[in-house]
């Protein structure tokens, strides 16, 4: 390349200044991009900043002035070593049980010719579709040392309740399998993008295939292991409906637990709860950090793939009946058995192991009284409404922000960028609590309505919204906008018939997507809702604690079906607008 | 030393089809074999630098891989000196595959396939420390034998460097090193030189043919471009569809193509077609539509065959004066003069035809005058129409 040789300096004739000056109503009157800019800043502001801003305040202040009396009686007793230790040990144990299933997986899916790869992808749906709350109900029909199925089975060969599902080893087994095709999602990318020869020269040099994954495979995908083990602890830490369904019957006590249980005492300790949810906040902060840095840290390993690699799997041999029996058994356990074990309850009328009298009495009275139940009714219209309006108003939001955030020259534009990524990091119970801190105090009566819980997912979606319309926003060629912009085109039609368009397909997968996550929302409902505004999810939990299993299970279902339908629409709607991006 | 026989290697045309993401063929109909390498033999001869050269998708790569037992093969054998590396098998026959990390091989990727956590010297270091037990040089061994490689390669002052740090050109050396570290029996050179730009190809390209010549090693070499085939072979096969349609030394493959494919692919060539109307011998003359042409060739064929004559742009001479007492004159009017610095080309139109020469660089006719095609009798190549 060779530059342009710049003239001798020719004077440039000076730029003639516009026809006309601008009226004065038309200067002193925001303009329409000031005015949409502005508005979607401090609606990302409020809805990041103040939900912490009064958690902070009502843990740190009470009507004296500064306090440490929520530390004191939240940590002051032994049982904070348990506390720590147990969420730590859950988590980190759940995060490794998932990181090898997942691991494991994406080696054999993307590297080896493994039977019954279409089975992968199902299963890597599961999180999307079963939510946690029904994965973890299944696992206690199944594990529980009671009415466990498992155990009914097992009771033969290795005596009375040999599974038992209420222990930490239950707790991170179960939250463990629930989060392992997260692990598989994210090193199947990792793994894919890596150059196989890499690992051929290394076959080629001599070594067995075992100390090609050891020396070459393994510390090549360090960077992804690294990121994935820290986000699995950290969503382990969050996770709210494993340790309350399976800790709270014998005491095992982790962060989110036992806030909740702080919070269901009467009358509710505000400040103690607070003081829980900052240790988890920062634990979960530290954990972002630390991946953040991971990841920067060995970015150099990432950039050296070749050009133009096709992958080519390996060939297995005699392993790959092996192979393939695991892959099955990992389905059967993950997906099928849980699905299994409630619809097997929704068609009965008590629940009962299998035999031939259950299955001779099996009837479908409970979706008979699904169906005349109005709660049940109630509850799949709020969460239809929820999750409509949610993804709607924070997709809508977002196209602009990601404008600001991708295109602007504005300065702190990626203060705005940060904030709509730090509810991610807030775990929804905290994000519910700080919720509840703000408007039990606020003079706006919407405190026990659905639209406290419209803000609570909206705030948590934020950051989801966020990466769908940056990535699409990125994307778009910069000389697209320029261009309309060069051929008279003002700022806001510019956006509306020029960008917005072509960030359709982002929108809409993004929209689809919290539509889909905002069904399963827990953790943070469970604070918010007031009776007679019950979501599905939260009516599930209520069906639990009430021993409603058949009830329970028969809502389970609709819950699946509905989430499978949704998800089937969105896979459809990708074909067209490139959700699937495989 | 090298021996590849009646190699076959075919892929389930469906599922290639699939993972391209096309739509899935309608059911019912058989899956199609796709022949990547269709019944290829070769030999090569010790100290040898064999090239394999086609276009891509000819199943060089294929072939290459199946000689370092990256891929298996349907059928066929692949031996090393009297070691057979693979056989098919048959009903007399046992199936032999000795799996890639058994073959003792050396290979350098097109991508180099430079690990990237660790430095130069545990790169180069690596093949001799996986070795078994039994074979593994000592500590001090491995610490010599790895940095007079990389002396060789001029690679030793950046031995404790992260191997990423190195520009390409390094890079594709220490890929090179770490593939003759271990003194394979042979080398394997996919597409080497590919990822470099255009000035470093050509220095390293020398480079690669003085290593190769002192240290002696047998070396296949794949690659799809025909000045580093011609440059730097003993024996070129030029492959095409999963077949090798001719094989030779770079200077008979060069001067006498034996297909159209062949004096297209490698060099810029004219096709003028004809009909032959005697041939004695050697001697053919060839009648065209714009005047007959005698020429040489070992492509012997018979009267009234219908053929084509290739004439490489560097053969064809120009004059302003019709050149006496020679064979193969031709009248024309320059289209197209293009300066390249190095030579001239020309485009001459003469008759129905265009005919590109390539001249020295003093010699330019401007476009429009009328010149003298003189085409030398030994420099034409007759091959067979497709």
């Amino acid at each position: 390349m060779t530059l342009a040789p710049t003239r001798p300096s020719a004077p440039m004739p000076p730029i003639e200044s516009g026809p006309s000056e601008p009226p004065l109503w038309r200067r002193i009157l925001p303009t329409p991009k000031f005015l949409t800019l502005g508005v979607v800043t401090l609606i990302i502001a409020y809805l990041a900043i103040v939900p912490l801003y009064y958690l902070f305040w009502g843990t740190f202040f009470d009507a004296s002035g500064f306090t440490l009396d929520g530390f004191k009686r939240a940590y002051g007793n032994d049982q904070i070593f348990d506390l720590v230790g147990n969420s730590l040990w859950f988590a980190v144990g759940a995060a490794a049980l998932s990181l090898v299933l997942g691991t494991g997986l994406a080696y054999l899916q993307v590297r080896t010719d493994v039977p019954f790869k279409a089975l992968f992808f199902a299963a890597s749906i599961i999180p999307l579709v079963i939510p946690g709350i029904l994965y973890t109900i299944a696992w206690i029909l199944l594990g529980s040392p009671d009415i466990g199925l498992l155990n009914h089975y097992l009771e033969p060969i290795f005596g009375r309740a040999v599974l038992d599902v209420f222990s930490i080893w239950g707790m991170i087994w179960v939250e463990g399998l629930q989060l392992s095709p997260i692990v598989f999602l994210l090193m199947v990318a990792s793994f894919r993008a890596m150059d196989p020869s890499l690992e051929e020269s290394a076959l080629m040099s001599g070594a067995s295939r075992w100390t090609v994954f050891r020396k070459v495979t393994i510390p090549l995908a360090r960077p992804a292991i690294v990121a994935a083990i820290l986000i699995m602890v950290v969503r382990s830490l969050e996770s709210f409906e494993v340790p309350a369904l399976l800790g709270l019957q014998n005491g095992i006590y982790v962060f989110t637990s036992r806030i909740y249980f702080v919070l269901r005492d009467y009358p509710p300790d505000l400040s103690a709860a607070g003081a829980l949810a900052v240790g988890l906040l920062v634990l979960a902060i530290i954990g972002v950090i630390i991946s953040n840095y991971a990841g920067r840290a060995s970015k150099n390993y990432q950039t050296v793939t070749g050009k133009g690699f096709r992958p080519r799997p390996m060939e297995l041999g005699r392993w790959r009946p092996v192979a393939g029996l695991l892959i099955v058994g990992y389905f059967l356990l993950t997906v099928v058995a849980p699905l299994l074990v409630l619809l097997y309850t929704s068609l009965l009328k008590f629940y009962a192991p299998p035999s031939k009298d259950t299955f001779s009495t099996m009837t479908l009275d409970n979706y008979r009284q699904l169906a005349h139940t109005s709660s049940a009714l109630t509850a799949l219209k709020n969460s239809l409404i929820l999750g409509v309006a949610s993804a709607t108003l924070v997709m809508a939001v977002m196209a602009v922000a990601a404008w600001i955030v991708v295109r602007s020259q504005i300065r702190g534009r990626k203060v705005l960028d940060a904030l709509a990524f730090m509810p991610l990091v807030v775990p929804g119970l905290v994000m519910g609590l700080a919720l509840s801190f703000v408007y039990l105090r606020s003079p706006i009566p919407i405190y026990g309505t659905l639209f406290i819980l419209l803000i609570s997912y909206c705030t948590r979606y934020l950051p989801y919204g966020m990466r769908y319309a940056v990535t699409s926003m990125q994307q778009i060629s910069n000389e697209l906008e320029e261009s309309a912009l060069v051929n008279g085109a003002s700022w806001w039609q510019t956006f509306r018939r020029v960008l917005l368009p072509l960030l359709m397909p982002g929108v809409v997968a993004g929209w689809i997507y919290i539509l889909v996550v905002s069904f399963r929302e827990l953790s943070s409902s469970i604070l918010l809702y007031s009776p007679g505004n019950e979501v599905l999810s939260i009516l599930i939990f209520e069906q639990f604690e009430n021993g409603q299993f058949t009830v329970l299970s028969a809502l389970g279902v609709v819950m699946v079906l509905t989430l499978v339908l949704l998800v089937t629409i969105a896979y459809k709607l990708g074909a067209r607008v490139g959700l699937k991006q495989d | 030393m090298l021996e590849v026989q009646n190699l076959v290697k075919s892929y389930d045309g469906d599922r290639q089809k699939r993972k391209r993401g096309s739509e899935p063929s309608s059911n019912g109909t058989p899956p199609q074999r796709v022949f990547a390498v269709n019944d290829i033999s070769f030999s090569v001869k010790p100290g040898e630098l064999f090239t394999l050269l086609g276009p891509s998708g000819c199943g060089k790569s294929t072939t290459l891989r199946s000689v370092a037992g990256l891929e298996t093969p349907d059928s066929g054998t692949v031996s090393v000196g009297e070691r057979v590396l693979f056989a098919a098998g048959g009903s007399v026959t046992k199936k032999v595959n000795v799996p890639a990390n058994k073959r003792g091989l050396g290979m350098v990727f097109q991508s180099y396939a430079i690990w990237p956590h660790m430095t130069v010297f545990e790169n180069v270091a690596f093949p001799l420390r996986v070795r078994p037990r039994s074979q593994r040089p000592g500590k001090r061994e491995i610490t010599e034998r790895v940095d007079r490689v990389l002396e060789t390669m001029e690679l030793l002052q950046y031995a404790d460097r992260q191997a990423t740090k190195l520009s390409g050109g390094q890079q594709q050396r220490l890929a090179l090193a770490r593939a003759i570290v271990i003194e394979p029996s042979l080398l394997l050179l996919d597409e080497p030189l590919s990822n470099l730009d255009a000035k470093l190809r050509e220095s390293l390209r020398f480079e690669l043919k003085r290593l190769q010549r002192e240290l002696g090693i047998t070396s296949i070499y794949v690659t799809h471009d025909q000045i580093e085939a011609l440059s730097l072979s003993s024996n070129i096969a030029v492959m095409r569809a999963g077949e090798v349609v001719q094989l030779g030394k770079p200077r008979d493959i060069y001067e006498n193509p034996r297909s159209k494919f062949v004096a297209e692919f490698i060099g810029t060539s004219n096709f003028i077609d004809g009909t032959v109307a005697s041939s004695e011998g050697d001697l053919h003359v060839v009648e065209t539509r714009d005047g007959r042409l005698i020429l040489e060739s070992g492509a012997h064929m018979p009267v009234g065959t219908e053929v084509i004559v290739s004439i490489r742009p560097e053969s064809v001479q120009l004059t302003t004066e019709r050149p006496i007492g020679v064979e193969n004159v031709w009248e024309g009017n320059v289209t197209t003069r293009a300066f390249l610095g190095d030579a001239v080309d020309h485009v001459i139109a003469v008759g129905k035809h265009e005919i590109r020469a390539r001249c020295l660089p003093h010699v330019s006719h401007a476009p429009g005058s009328s010149v003298f095609l003189q085409m030398d009798a030994t420099k034409l190549a007759l091959v067979p129409v497709d």
